[in-house]
């Protein structure tokens, strides 16, 4: 009897096996010429949530703008999906398995360190790679085929300090970094820098992988008497900290970078007398025509496909990092127009000299594959109906 | 005073999350006392119990979710039981652990897929969750209702074990389990009763931790879990009272060294006093001595 | 089959896997997920090996398999960034402090050796430990290793943490095949040795070892030591493989997938540790990949597919595995051509005989 079982189950796996190697990952293939762009992002793991929203406005954007035309013909724009699952050493192989795909160009991926372990897998195969919201400054450093189209934590460290001393005359700053985690130790060292440099002290503690109570940290923020607490961490540790912060009543305000920019803090903000300000790349309320076309649009298309707003939290409000995935989309496309060809060194040499107007501002590349970013957006969760404040743009002194 | 000011905090939060480890430490040492398997799973059943609330309250008003929450722990630590573990009880100790370890796996991996990994945030219950200011430190009522809670549920369990008749039988099996078989114990109902009872506690212990910290992620459970088995070491496995002992001073010296700024080493300390214990003294604060070498 | 005509056989057969292996990077595109899976798969079987000689020859029950490697990884890392680069990857610490950097034909041994001295000391404490209690202390131990590794105050060694990267890396499947293969046939002749007798009569009866003379701490701190080389040699491939190296991403869960390998190959049995090691990482990394992505059979979405369903297969696949095949793929024999050949006969004269079982 087992050995029945056994048989069959042998016998469904090697068809299953069989079905997936010959079908292609996303559905229909043949019948016309395709360019593939490949999207390396998480979609489970610690960053799980925010890998999700980058994804929604790649796959809106393609949405947008599903053809191409290379040399007089019109080429299908097809996105190739893969999960890094926020791992380092899951990251490659999910890598390598886009570059077995033959794409042209790939975006990704949101979390620095992930981009960063996956980086020689794709300069190997010659492929270019579009960070859309990565912001440690070692993706592109020495390479030449790793882009961004976001500004830099050192840019983003500094213009923090500079919003905690001018809002807050803060001269004692509390920072709280996540133990093992690239992009939080590196943004909190840059906000150390300006905040030490500006003449202010800090107390700097980290945490561990799993923790849940933050009680300590944040009675020992306290007890120092910070004027502001700078945490630089994923969304989850997001929401502890600040239900945490809300129900200890510390009363002082919790500064933090891009990743805090979600619905997740709104809802742990929401009701609460906490204030939580946030460094972005891009504002809802903007009202550039450019921007606020995206958000009308994009909140409909988010409207018509619930499981997409199921991956974007469950409602919707537009988080940067999809507007900085459309935006990388855009990129690409237009590298691949000036290219007029689909192979990915010709992409390669034609992102150098790209400039495209994004909905995060104009994006043009600098001499390390950096965007030219003068400006971040701070926005403030409002405690009463759960939604963003814009407070102003603040550049570096 | 002042000491005792700054360092409220750290106390009051040791306790209550002392409280929650002895609800889940009580799961492990029970199990381990009657089949000598430390049960990795259970630290995951405890997460899923954080999702299921979630999910029902979503649906379902608070007085009807809770309940039921608790009754499809129940159901989960019965089924893990008799589908993981039941049909390798013959089995050399190894294969069992390795079972608990892939059920761990399983379950983590089914609630990645089901919440495709993004944090939920638990419901927010009445009374429980307000402020309230103890001395100088504001928290909430949760923290000081965990130790009350969990008291009150130990003694209750302890009176269980020593005036029932199912008491018995769980004390019989755990000392001696193919002897209790050949005077007529129904092994499987006393192994069933024990999943129950510490899935029942998890779940109880679930509610309390994620009031306090209200986030739910899939890897929730493994670090509390974990800490929680140290606890149950260091008390004495097989001790109920040790294990809550156990629970509570592994909450408190945690977050007096994230007072004393080694933060990094917070969780490296409950790993250490485990082997010190190991090694100092084998079978924990209250043990039964037992004639197996170490 | 005599002793002389075996080893011929082994050899002329370890031959023809190199000449395949060379044949297929000449005709395969080097970007083809068969060799990813080949890489990874190479290293995994090294230190599902080494995970063997401890949990199924000697009996030990030890989860600290991911620290070991670790160990490994950062030595082998940290002695290699080559002195140009140093400033680039210790940005935050100046350079860092260590002086040298060493050839990799060095320091992928020395990365074993450090390993096992670690390894010697974490041993004296936990050896003596019962099976399930050794378990967790192991456990508990690499996640102490883990917790120091990221220690700030440590960072112009190990940068804190921060990844280090930019150190030699192999490009070729021969690399690992080839650190592999000598690694795994040395502990082959360690297991038929009298070492390798004395831990299989640890394993089965402690105290009748003893009785017999065979010191227990000794041989016991032995196989610890020697398994811990040989995972901190795969925590260095591997470390060259990722081209990147971050302490959290050696969790307890990879721990765990190397015991899922061990156990699904055969508690005990070498070929069987490698032939699950390739099999593991093929239908994890590459043949399931499609269940993460949604597919549609013209308008139908067919429904389950979706991200992390892939990892639900799998984990439900290895729960089978553990209850119903728990003595793995190999049990505790091993591969050999006289086991398949006997295998096939056996089958067809069952066959001919009308009762092979339905």
């Amino acid at each position: 009897m087992k050995k029945i079982i056994g048989m069959h189950l042998i016998l469904s796996l090697v068809l299953l096996t069989a079905a997936g190697c010959s079908s292609t990952p996303t559905g229909k293939s043949g019948g016309g010429n395709v360019i593939r762009i490949g999207v390396y992002e998480p979609s489970s793991g610690d960053n799980g949530a925010g890998g999700k929203q980058e994804i929604l406005g790649i796959e809106y954007a393609n949405a947008v703008v599903n053809t191409v035309e290379i040399g007089g013909k019109p080429y299908k724009i097809q996105l190739e999906i893969v999960d890094n699952e926020s791992s380092t050493d899951k990251g490659p192989s999910a890598a390598s398995s886009l570059v077995s795909a033959k794409c042209s160009a790939a975006i990704g991926s949101y979390g620095s360190s992930v981009s960063i372990a996956a980086s020689d897998v794709f300069r190997n195969a010659g492929i270019p790679v579009i960070g859309p919201s990565c912001t440690n400054p070692q993706v592109t450093l020495g390479n030449t085929h790793y882009f961004r189209v976001c500004y830099l934590d050192p840019f983003q460290g500094t213009v923090l300090a500079n919003f905690a001393a001018d809002n807050f005359q803060a001269k004692k700053a509390y920072i709280l970094t996540k133990l093992g985690d690239d992009y939080s130790a590196g943004l909190g060292n840059y906000f150390k820098t300006a905040f030490t440099g500006m003449g202010g002290t800090v107390v700097e503690e980290n945490f561990q992988e799993g923790n849940s109570d933050f009680t300590a940290y944040l009675a020992t923020a306290t007890n120092e008497g910070a004027d502001v607490i700078f945490a630089p961490t994923s969304t989850e540790a997001a929401s502890l900290i600040i239900g945490q912060a809300a129900s200890q009543d510390i009363g002082i305000p919790l500064l933090a970078g891009d990743t805090w920019d979600s619905s997740v803090i709104l809802d742990a903000a929401k009701g609460s007398g906490q204030k939580v300000f946030v460094s972005t790349f891009f504002d809802e309320g903007d009202d550039s025509a450019a921007g606020s076309r995206f958000v009308t649009d994009f909140k409909t298309w988010l409207s018509k496909n619930p499981a997409k707003r199921n991956n974007n939290g469950g409602n919707h409000i537009v988080a940067a990092v999809s507007a900085l995935g459309y935006d990388a989309y855009m990129t690409a496309i237009e590298a691949v127009k000036t290219a007029g060809s689909a192979d990915p060194t010709a992409v390669n040499d034609a992102l150098w000299n790209v400039k495209y107007a994004g909905v995060t501002g104009d994006i043009s590349f600098d001499k390390n594959g950096d965007a030219i970013r003068e400006e971040a957006y701070i926005k403030q969760a409002n405690n009463s109906d759960g939604t963003w404040k814009f407070v102003g743009i603040q550049g570096v002194n | 005073m002042g000491f005792f000011q700054t360092n409220l905090p750290y106390i009051l939060a040791g306790i209550s999350v002392g409280g929650q480890y002895a609800l889940i430490a009580i799961g492990y040492t029970l199990v381990y006392g009657i089949l000598r398997l430390i049960n990795f799973a259970h630290g995951d059943i405890f997460m899923t119990a954080g999702f299921m609330m979630v999910y029902l309250s979503a649906s379902l008003p608070l007085w009807l979710s809770i309940p039921l929450v608790i009754l499809l722990t129940v159901l989960l630590g019965f089924l893990v039981e008799r589908i993981a573990y039941k049909p390798l009880r013959k089995a050399p100790r190894m294969s069992i652990m390795i079972s608990a370890i892939g059920v761990s796996y399983l379950i983590q991996n089914c609630a990645w897929y089901v919440t495709s990994g993004l944090a939920k945030q638990f419901p927010v219950i009445p009374w429980i969750s307000d402020s309230v200011t103890v001395f100088s430190a504001t928290t909430k009522v949760v923290t000081i209702l965990t130790p009350v809670f969990t008291l009150g549920l130990v003694a209750a369990l302890v009176l269980l074990i020593r005036h029932t008749k199912i008491g018995m039988a769980m004390r019989a099996v755990s000392r001696d389990f193919e002897t209790s078989q050949l005077m007529g114990i129904k092994i499987n109902s006393v192994i069933s009763t024990t999943f129950i009872i510490g899935s029942f506690l998890a779940a109880v212990g679930s509610i309390l931790y994620f009031t306090n910290y209200t986030t739910v992620t899939p890897t929730a459970g493994s670090m509390p879990g974990l800490k929680a088995f140290v606890a149950a070491v260091f008390g004495g496995i097989g001790s109920i009272p040790g294990a809550v002992l156990g629970a509570f001073l592994i909450g408190i010296c945690e977050n007096i060294i994230k007072g004393l700024g080694w933060t990094t080493f917070s969780d490296a300390f409950t790993f250490a006093l485990l082997i010190v214990i190991l090694i100092a003294r084998p079978t924990g604060l209250f043990g039964e001595k037992s004639m197996d070498k170490v | 089959m005599k002793m002389k005509n075996k080893i011929i056989t082994a050899v002329v057969l370890i031959m023809a896997l190199f000449v395949l292996l060379l044949a297929l990077e000449r005709i395969l595109p080097p970007s083809s997920m068969l060799f990813v899976v080949l890489k990874k798969g190479a290293i995994y079987a090294l230190v599902a090996v080494s995970m063997n000689l401890l949990n199924g020859f000697t009996g030990l029950f030890s989860l600290g398999q991911a620290g070991f490697m670790l160990i490994g990884a950062y030595t082998y890392a940290i002695l290699t960034i080559p002195m140009e680069a140093r400033g680039m990857v210790y940005q935050y610490f100046d350079g860092g402090i260590v002086p040298l950097a060493l050839p990799v034909i060095l320091a992928i041994p020395l990365a074993g050796l450090v390993t096992a001295i670690f390894a010697y000391l974490i041993g004296l404490p936990v050896l003596r430990l019962k099976s399930d209690y050794l378990a967790i202390a192991t456990l508990g131990f690499a996640e102490i290793i883990r917790a120091i590794l990221q220690w700030d105050k440590l960072g112009p060694i190990t940068n804190g943490s921060n990844l280090l990267k930019l150190y030699p890396v192999f490009t070729s499947v021969i690399f690992p095949f080839a650190v592999t293969g000598v690694c795994i046939a040395i502990i082959v002749l360690l297991i038929n040795s009298s070492y390798g007798r004395a831990f299989k009569a640890i394993r089965e009866d402690e105290t009748a070892a003893e009785a017999m003379g065979i010191n227990l701490a000794h041989h016991k701190q032995l196989s610890f030591t020697i398994s811990s080389f040989f995972a901190g040699i795969g925590g260095a491939l591997l470390a060259m493989y990722q081209t990147t190296v971050q302490a959290s991403a050696f969790r307890a869960t990879m721990t765990y997938e190397i015991l899922l390998i061990v156990v699904i190959g055969g508690i005990g049995s070498v070929t069987g540790s490698c032939i699950s090691s390739f099999l593991f990482i093929a239908c994890s990394e590459w043949w399931l990949r499609f269940l993460d992505n949604t597919i549609f059979i013209g308008n139908f979405q067919v429904p389950l597919l979706g991200p992390g369903f892939r990892k639900v297969v799998f984990s439900v696949i290895v729960m089978i595995i553990v209850l119903f095949y728990s003595r793995g793929i190999m049990g505790t024999k091993e591969l050999s051509l006289e086991g398949l050949y006997q295998f096939l006969r056996k089958r067809s004269e069952k066959k001919k005989k009308g009762d092979v079982p339905a």
